[in-house]
């Protein structure tokens, strides 16, 4: 499938602001299911600093915007080619180890009720791969999709007593839950072509990968009760949503933030 | 040099001079006070001196009374007025070090001394403090600071930013204190020329220590005019508002020269200095001395704000 | 005192060669003369401002780590027997750094844990991938050795990361030398004054290959708060380079540039005295104040060097510290010159019982902790620490080890009824970039309180001067 991404963040502070520093990974990762055919990343007026691709195989890139700013615009168009490996990250190349992603971190740290929710889902489980699927199955079935319950600071235990959230609060009730068992488990973000059912999820997205021996990394969309497939387009990947997210970003100065983010996909016929 | 350097040795600079001014003010003060009521009680002396350092709101909120006690306590020691002798000495200090190996050892020891001595001021029973012995203390303290810079400090722009510092807090705060003799302390027009006038000009002029000066170089009565033209236009003056300006302008041409780079900063400097030197007291009083001093007091603030653009920040290219 | 401790002076009733001129010294001083001596130093680290600082300890920040005017002396081949030992040491921990953030050779060899590596909290997953230039990852590596017998040292620890404390190995050399011009004129002692400059080249050594000039060098300080800003602002000024804090830099372009008066100045190479954690907000805590936004972009593309490097710290880890000699051997081939000490890993269940059965004898030490805390001496503590440590360790096993308690050597130390000896450590100053350099000498601490083992100057430690004899 080939997928369009138009993709634009406004900042605007209310005071101007000295100066921003960004780090961005905004770049499709390179792996066997996508192919970029155009990608262009852009903030107007700032300027463009180091680029390079690190040991999780993102592509990382510095921008910097000299002051005052009173707002600045982060925009990605390009198009990427994609294909469904039934979830599994092939043909992608990096350095970290997966046992590094055995660490928890603040918004990842099981309670008692992920332990108990991770352990009583692969009770019976033939092999990894198998309790990869029953905690994602368990996970879509322990919290609703629900907007606005949660926020960007919800700690998976958090999500997981509310049993409710969004995507991002199922990825990381999945990652808490399967690093409880001992399988390293990452949060991945990128974009969800959705058009097609018309579900209400937005396009920017977020899922995670659950490492299983033999087969390397593997995609789970709890929110969505699947992999991802050719309709998943996939950014870069951290322990957790914070540690993932593609856009880091500080400005400095006494102005307020407020933000504005506009997604959308299209699909092309081949 | 780095910036941030630059702004410490510009802050000690700054922060010297005006705890040179809180005691010169608390000396005038002083001798205001010693003087017969004019009419109004004198505790709106005490007032106007409050309004003068531009510290009457904060004391406001810690004090009923402006009473010397309180006013002493207020502009010497207390740590909250953030222009206080005490305050003043604390910042001149933590500047210093801060950029300890840009100062030498005198010019350290001569600051560390000052605020060690401070503390020891501090911890004596109020009651066996003279007004005296405190502004006394301070003007001997800085003097040894200045001396200390003088003497040791290397002509490098380290030394630049040390002297555009006080040079601009000096300019600032002589037009400050003719400004309060006019506007405060003699706000009844009628009472220009009266024995009150002339002995505040007096006052005044001791506080800047320059009353034997003005004597020679003046003689006879004081007269408004006289005094305009000692302090704002007169060169020798060393706290005049022309030969303080004629310290900013040499230090910002060394600036330029040293770093082979022109700045508005500089010619903002001379024009200032090209109007002081074809004024005439003529002129000031046209213009209204009040009105004359606050463009004044712009300026400066203005030029403060260029040198603090161009050099402090790092961001000029 | 008992007899089993190495006295590094006396042998019996015989004064060892090295301290046979130091003998006649303290026999020629008159009490009052030493007082004197004494205070004058004092007046002289006063007046030169190295004071010290212990971190969230209150107290009086201008304190000084008192000062013993006797020297600790090695004679040559001690040094140069502790010098290979420690240079081979340094290149081992570079590396296992480079292996493990790289292809982990060492780990798929089965020669250290995965696990000790991969899940350890000072693995840096963002710097996984990148090899800094000429491969070095810890520029200036501090070793702490102890000594036992004649010809028996241990290293302690490593500390790879900023290892402080060496403005007092150079300064405790000034104040000797001011105040006893003669000794040094009797005794043919190896300068250290030499580091600085050494320094500055090593860091020159390391700077980007995009750098096509000479380097510019600053030292990042968390500020003039820190309790080593005195070090930085020292080493700055012997260097010379600037003396920076996180808001006088700036990222542009896939640059650092400082703030000057003089406009922005790009800086090639950043020796910082700040924790990974606080260099870039970008990247590690978000809300540090004391880094630079953006430092870490710059770094991983290339575009200024960082020393040490961050995630530096997986090396120096008290239980990574175990296959230090491992280390050695895989990367080197070589055999360690220098000991480690017996480390029970509290970790591993057959060492577990053995520490928790034998805790009245044992040093137990935190993995990550440092200066002296979070520690339990054994054959000192009372039945109450050891009870509380026995539970702390049942809780957390896998955050403690432990050693047997060490008989560190002693030197004499002027005390206040005249000479006595008294047990010291050393902690010499290894630089790696291009070469690898020693300065013959090193930070000698020594526990001022009779019978201490405790050598850290923020639980009543004070310091010498180091000499190494020359031939």
């Amino acid at each position: 499938m080939i997928l369009t991404v138009n993709h634009v963040t406004h900042y605007r502070y209310d005071a101007p602001m000295r100066s921003a520093v960004q780090s961005l990974r905004l770049f499709p990762t390179r792996f066997a299911g996508q192919r970029v055919l155009d990608w262009k990343v852009e903030i107007p007026g700032g300027t463009r600093g180091g680029a390079f691709r690190d040991g999780a195989g993102d592509r990382v890139e510095g921008w910097s915007v000299r002051g005052p700013v009173t707002a600045l615009a982060v925009s990605v168009t390009g198009t990427v080619e994609t294909e469904d490996t039934a979830g599994m990250l092939r043909g992608h190349r990096e350095t970290v180890p997966p046992m590094v992603y055995l660490r928890d971190t603040p918004a990842t740290e099981p309670d008692m009720a992920i332990r108990d929710l991770a352990a009583g889902a692969v009770a019976g489980a033939s092999d990894d791969l198998d309790r990869a699927h029953r905690l994602a199955s368990a996970v879509r079935a322990a919290v609703a999709y629900r907007p606005g319950v949660t926020h960007a600071h919800t700690s998976a235990a958090e999500a997981l007593e509310l049993r409710e959230g969004v995507c991002q609060d199922h990825a990381q009730v999945l990652i808490a839950a399967a690093r409880s068992l001992d399988l390293p488990a990452r949060y991945v973000s990128g974009y969800l072509y959705a058009a097609e059912d018309g579900t209400p999820h937005e396009a920017a997205h977020a899922w995670a990968e659950i490492h299983v021996p033999d087969l390397g990394w593997i995609g789970f969309d709890a929110a969505n009760g699947c992999c991802p497939n050719e309709l998943y387009v996939r950014l870069g990947s951290g322990y957790d949503a914070a540690d993932a997210a593609p856009i880091r970003g500080i400005a400095l100065g006494a102005g307020r933030e407020s933000l504005d983010v506009t997604v959308a996909l299209e699909a092309t016929q081949q | 040099m780095l910036s941030r350097t630059a702004e410490n040795l510009f802050w000690i600079g700054r922060y010297i001079e005006r705890a040179e001014t809180m005691a010169r003010l608390l000396e005038v003060g002083g001798r205001i006070a010693l003087m017969p009521s004019a009419g109004r009680g004198y505790r709106s002396e005490w007032e106007s001196l409050l309004q003068a350092s531009g510290t009457a709101a904060g004391f406001g909120a810690k004090y009923d009374d402006a009473v010397q006690r309180n006013i002493e306590s207020y502009l010497f020691f207390d740590l909250d007025n953030p222009s206080s002798v005490a305050s003043c000495i604390g910042k001149a200090r933590e500047n210093a070090r801060i950029v300890r190996t840009a100062l030498t050892t005198q010019a350290w020891d001569a600051i560390n001394t000052a605020f060690q001595e401070m503390r020891g001021l501090e911890r004596r029973p109020r009651s066996d403090l003279s007004l005296t012995e405190i502004t006394e203390w301070t003007m001997r303290k800085t003097a040894q600071i200045r001396g200390a810079i003088d003497a040791t400090l290397l002509r490098n722009d380290g030394y630049d930013f040390l002297g555009l510092g006080l040079a601009l807090e000096r300019a600032d705060n002589t037009a400050r204190l003719m400004d309060v003799k006019y506007f405060v302390l003699l706000p009844d027009v009628d009472l220009v020329g009266s024995s009150l006038d002339s002995y505040q000009w007096h006052t005044l002029l001791r506080a800047l220590s320059a009353h034997r000066a003005f004597h020679w170089a003046y003689g006879g009565e004081i007269s408004a005019g006289k005094i305009a033209h000692f302090l704002i236009l007169n060169p020798q003056m060393p706290r005049s508002l022309i030969a303080a300006s004629s310290v900013v302008l040499e230090h910002l041409n060394r600036l330029a020269r040293d770093y082979d780079r022109r700045t508005p900063a500089q010619t903002r400097a001379r024009a200032l200095q090209s109007e002081l030197t074809d004024l005439t007291v003529q002129e000031i009083f046209d213009e209204g001395l009040h009105e004359f001093l606050s463009r004044f007091i712009g300026e400066i603030g203005e030029l403060t704000e260029l040198v603090q653009q161009i050099y402090l920040s790092g961001e000029a290219r | 005192m008992s007899p089993s401790y190495f006295n590094e002076m006396f042998d019996g009733d015989q004064v060892r060669p090295p301290y046979a001129r130091l003998e006649d010294w303290t026999r020629q001083m008159p009490a009052e003369l030493r007082q004197m001596k004494q205070a004058e130093a004092e007046v002289l680290f006063r007046r030169i401002g190295i004071t010290f600082a212990v971190y969230g300890e209150g107290g009086d920040p201008d304190r000084l780590i008192p000062f013993d005017m006797f020297p600790r002396v090695f004679t040559q081949p001690e040094w140069r027997r502790l010098e290979k030992g420690i240079k081979q040491r340094a290149r081992a921990l570079n590396a296992f750094l480079l292996d493990v953030y790289g292809k982990g050779e060492i780990v798929r060899a089965g020669r250290v844990p995965a696990r000790l590596v991969y899940h350890n909290e000072a693995y840096e997953r963002a710097v996984a991938g990148f090899t800094p230039p000429r491969g070095v990852y810890s520029h200036i590596v501090g070793i702490d050795l102890v000594r036992t017998g004649p010809d028996d040292f241990f290293v302690l620890e490593d500390n790879c990361r900023t290892p402080s404390g060496v403005s007092y190995m150079l300064e405790n050399r000034e104040i000797m030398m001011r105040m006893f011009p003669d000794l040094f004129g009797e005794n043919r002692i190896e300068p250290v004054d030499g580091y600085p400059e050494l320094l500055r080249r090593t860091l020159s050594s390391v700077a980007p290959a995009k750098c096509d000039r000479d380097p510019t060098v600053v030292i990042l300080t968390p500020g003039h708060f820190n309790s080593a800003y005195y070090e930085h602002s020292f080493l700055a000024d012997m260097m010379g380079v600037e003396l920076v804090e996180g808001a006088d830099l700036f990222v542009e372009g896939g640059f650092v540039w400082m703030r000057t008066t003089e406009g922005p100045k790009k800086v090639d190479v950043i020796y910082r005295r700040l924790d990974d954690a606080f260099l870039d907000p970008l990247c590690f805590r978000p809300d540090s104040m004391l880094g630079v936004p953006g430092l870490m972009d710059v770094y991983r593309s290339g575009g200024v060097s960082i020393c040490s490097a961050p995630g530096a710290g997986v090396a120096d880890d008290k239980a990574i510290y175990t296959y230090v000699p491992e280390m050695v051997r895989f990367y080197l081939g070589e055999e360690p010159i220098l000991q480690n000490v017996p480390t029970w890993q509290c970790g591993k269940a057959g060492d577990l019982s053995y520490v928790l059965d034998n805790l009245g004898e044992l040093v137990v030490k935190e993995v990550h902790g440092s200066g002296g805390y979070g520690m339990l001496v054994g054959p000192r503590a009372s039945s109450d620490q050891i009870a509380l440590f026995r539970q702390k360790i049942s809780q957390d096993p896998e955050n403690y080890i432990a050693q047997p308690t060490l008989a560190l050597s002693t030197t004499p130390t002027f005390v206040e009824e005249g000479i006595a000896p008294r047990h010291v450590d050393l902690r010499p100053y290894c630089l790696v970039g291009d070469t690898i350099e020693l300065v013959p000498g090193g930070l000698t601490r020594v526990a001022l309180t009779e019978g201490s083992l405790v050598v850290n100057s923020s639980q009543g430690g004070g310091v010498k001067d180091t000499w190494v004899l020359a031939e």
